[in-house]
């Protein structure tokens, strides 16, 4: 599909905040919140994205993405764990008879400034370890120069891997980079007619991340292209989202905004470490009506 | 991309769906908190005393129909109770204090405002229906605001009007409507007050709770006894008001029938008079709108209130080329707002004020119907008790139709498309009211061009229903005349 930038509408962003805040005050809570608060841990891609990363932690991570909250009864896994291309392998290993993914990021993570060939290579890399999903982030530089034909080509290029090896593309803006709200709607369209099966917010990597307005942004762009198309695109608002709260307030804003048909790990993420946790704990409150010390819970 | 936009019209529509099985948690306001007596007697003087006539009428919760309170119908001779203790006070305590002593007054009762807030929202929701979201975030902060403005004016109005030595009136009669009720009390108290007057205010029959709250604030506050009276009661108290020989001022927000009746009734006396009627805003959409926002403003727009606005962007106009992806979203907006219990923190649209008024927005609807605007409805839930009515679209409306002409004040919205911005002018223009409209355009130079053109008192731009104390509010036309709000707010009440 062609992309053409005059074809992204304008944004509002006083609209977009007034939004959001409509979004913050709907009652979640008792039965409601348990039942969020379980869709929301199996929309997690529990994530390690650390230079010292061991194989040790990728495999903790694994068993904990499997078994959040053993204490718990009928607690569901997280949707995937998200790891460097180098880990992939442990990952696939120890997650083996599950159904939680593996997602690899790629293309020279986090800052995406290298050639397309070792982005091709790193990806492959990642692919041929067996990743399920590839996370890749797109070039910021090319993209504020406003040279949108080369961002586009790349995602193509990268859909096109993936594609060859049924693994679905998720496709990093680093909103906070990217900055304008105008601009976030440009690069989910471009994303969008590019092949991109997720839109992504962020590496996780720099200050600014995932935000709710940046999010409903990115929400309507894929209920747009739905509208135009037919075609479904996942959303992964990632980083900055560590309390179970925020999640809920997320999860109203995409039900509000996309309706029940995204509202499942197939169309939905949160990349989040320390957010497994806090839902852990808000769901063990819910059942003993008690906050209980944090050392209760695991910290893979 | 070009190429199945431009089939969209023709294919299958993608349409969303919001069914799930995950519910939000109801999430009613306690109510255990307020004080409500059974039975509410007139504010006279600076006490509560029984009616002359000694009859009373019952406020009910027009989302149950249970009966609230029992409320004074006030007579001739209660009016006229209440204009003498207006004047008296006018005369012996309040045009003499020194104006930084009215205005500690005026703060006083704003403090005591906020203080009470939480329970003023809660009886304001219960009496009138709307939601609690809105009295709770809007109407009560909102009183309170104009309350703490119109303080700062009360020792500044040689400042405001130089060289002009403005004057109070004397005693101002106030008739106020049922859509937001303590907010228009407070639209009418504190510019009265702050310049000096006395006052004499009658809430509508169908809401006199908060008003008659904020007669309690009122009095805990201290201020002198007979500056502001509050007197209940239906049209004719509010005509006792408006005939009387001693009242200097008439402020009136209401129907525009009953507001050429007052016009008429105060011809030929020395009584000034402001009137803020009905409306029937254009809400203007351009193709190179903000479209997803603009959605957001047209739901706004006309669903704020249950569309009981007389500023409500009842009539849509939207430019041709996007008026598909305008309609569609719109279609699937509407699925997302839950109609239900005012007290629920979660309830976008509550109940319809009065069963007067539900039977005249479903005439509306009939109407529409029967001259074939095609009739879109929410599919969500609606109470089977109290006064509810499912948020409503007429599509393919075109200018001759009444549901385009007349004031509906319901959630009902006229939708019709245009070509050019010469065409749309016109027909926003086209009609007797001029109260409001709303422009959503990227272009600056465009909103500009349609402020100075189209005639109504308040043009938004890529924004509705926005209120500030600072900010000047009124009509064009059969709208009314005269501003509240605002340094403009303060002129009707001084004389010069």
């Amino acid at each position: 599909m062609t992309y053409n930038f005059k074809d992204s509408p304008t944004i509002d962003q006083v609209g977009i905040e007034e939004r959001v805040a409509r979004f913050n005050t709907r009652s979640i809570k008792k039965d409601s919140k348990v039942q969020a608060l379980k869709l929301a841990l199996n929309m997690i891609d529990l994530t390690t994205l650390e230079g010292k990363d061991t194989e040790g932690k990728v495999k903790q991570l694994c068993y904990k993405a499997m078994h959040p909250h053993d204490h718990l009864p009928n607690l569901p896994t997280t949707a995937a764990v998200c790891v460097y291309p180098t880990f992939v392998k442990v990952a696939k290993v120890a997650l083996k008879g599950s159904d939680v993914k593996v997602a690899s990021v790629s293309t020279a993570f986090p800052s995406g400034n290298s050639t397309l060939e070792i982005k091709i290579l790193d990806t492959t890399l990642a692919l041929e370890n067996g990743a399920d999903e590839i996370d890749m982030v797109i070039s910021r530089g090319e993209f504020l120069k406003g040279n949108y034909n080369f961002v586009y080509d790349e995602i193509a290029t990268i859909k096109a891997l993936c594609q060859k090896h049924k693994a679905r593309l998720k496709v990093i803006f680093e909103t906070g980079e990217i900055s304008t709200l105008d601009n976030v709607r440009r690069v989910s369209d471009l994303a969008m007619c590019a092949g991109a099966d997720f839109i992504k917010t962020s590496t996780g990597k720099i200050g600014v991340a995932a935000t709710m307005p940046v999010t409903l942004v990115m929400l309507d762009a894929i209920k747009d292209f739905y509208y135009k198309t037919g075609i479904m695109v996942g959303m992964k608002p990632a980083g900055g989202i560590s309390s179970a709260k925020s999640a809920l307030q997320y999860l109203v804003m995409l039900h509000e905004t996309l309706g029940s048909a995204w509202l499942n790990n197939k169309w939905f993420r949160f990349g989040a470490s320390s957010l497994a946790n806090d839902i852990i704990l808000q769901l063990e409150k819910e059942a003993k009506g008690v906050y209980f010390s944090k050392d209760y819970i695991s910290i893979d | 991309m070009k190429i199945e936009e431009n089939n969209m019209s023709k294919q299958k529509e993608n349409k969303l769906t919001f069914f799930t099985d995950w519910k939000y948690a109801p999430s009613p306001e306690a109510t255990d908190h307020i004080r409500l007596q059974n039975q509410y007697e007139l504010f006279i003087n600076g006490k509560f005393v029984k009616p002359n006539s000694g009859k009373y009428f019952e406020t009910i919760n027009p989302a149950t129909e249970k009966t609230i309170a029992r409320i004074a119908d006030a007579n001739e001779k209660d009016v006229d109770t209440a204009v003498k203790a207006a004047r008296q006070a006018y005369n012996k305590t309040w045009r003499k204090m020194p104006a930084k002593e009215r205005a500690k007054y005026i703060f006083r009762i704003a403090r005591l405002m906020q203080e009470r807030a939480r329970e003023l929202a809660v009886i304001e929701s219960m009496n009138g229906g709307k939601p609690i979201r809105e009295s709770r975030d809007i109407d009560v902060p909102l009183a309170a605001n104009h309350f703490f403005y119109y303080a700062g004016w009360a020792d500044k109005l040689e400042y405001a009007f130089p060289n002009r030595s403005p004057k109070p009136l004397g005693v101002a009669g106030q008739i106020i409507p049922w859509n937001f009720p303590l907010l228009m009390a407070a639209w009418k108290i504190a510019p009265a007050l702050a310049t000096g007057n006395t006052v004499v205010l009658k809430p509508a029959e169908t809401t006199p709770l908060t008003a008659l709250k904020l007669a309690e604030i009122i009095q805990e506050s201290g201020l002198p006894d007979g500056v502001v009276n509050i007197v209940t009661g239906f049209g004719a108290t509010g005509a006792a008001i408006v005939n009387h020989k001693d009242v200097d001022k008439i402020a009136f927000t209401g129907s525009t029938n009953v507001g050429k009746w007052i016009q008429k009734a105060t011809a030929g006396t020395d009584k000034k008079l402001t009137l803020e009627l009905g409306g029937k805003a254009a809400n203007i959409i351009f193709e190179d709108a903000p479209i997803n926002q603009a959605v957001e403003g047209i739901v706004n727009g006309i669903f704020f209130n249950q569309g009981h606005v007389c500023c409500a962007g009842s009539r849509l106009f939207i430019q041709e080329s996007v008026a598909d992806e305008v309609i569609q979203k719109l279609k699937d907006r509407l699925e997302t707002l839950i109609v239900g219990d005012p007290l629920d923190k979660n309830t976008d649209i509550g109940a319809i004020n009065s069963k007067a008024q539900l039977q005249k927005i479903n005439d509306y609807l009939k109407i529409g119907k029967a001259d074939e605007a095609e009739m879109y409805q929410s599919n969500c839930e609606i109470p089977k008790k109290g006064f509810f009515v499912r948020p409503t679209l007429f599509l393919n409306t075109a200018q001759s139709h009444r549901i385009s002409q007349e004031e509906i004040f319901g959630p009902v919205l006229a939708i019709q498309t245009f070509r050019t911005i010469e065409e749309v002018i016109e027909k926003a223009n086209n009609i007797p009211y001029g109260l409001s409209a709303g422009v959503w355009t990227d272009k600056g130079s465009r909103i500009f061009n349609l402020t100075s053109k189209l005639r109504a008192g308040v043009v938004w731009a890529n924004t509705y229903n926005k209120f500030d104390p600072t900010s000047p509010f009124g009509g064009y036309k059969e709208s009314g005349f005269g501003r509240e709000g605002g340094l403009h707010g303060l002129m009707p009440y001084l004389k010069f």
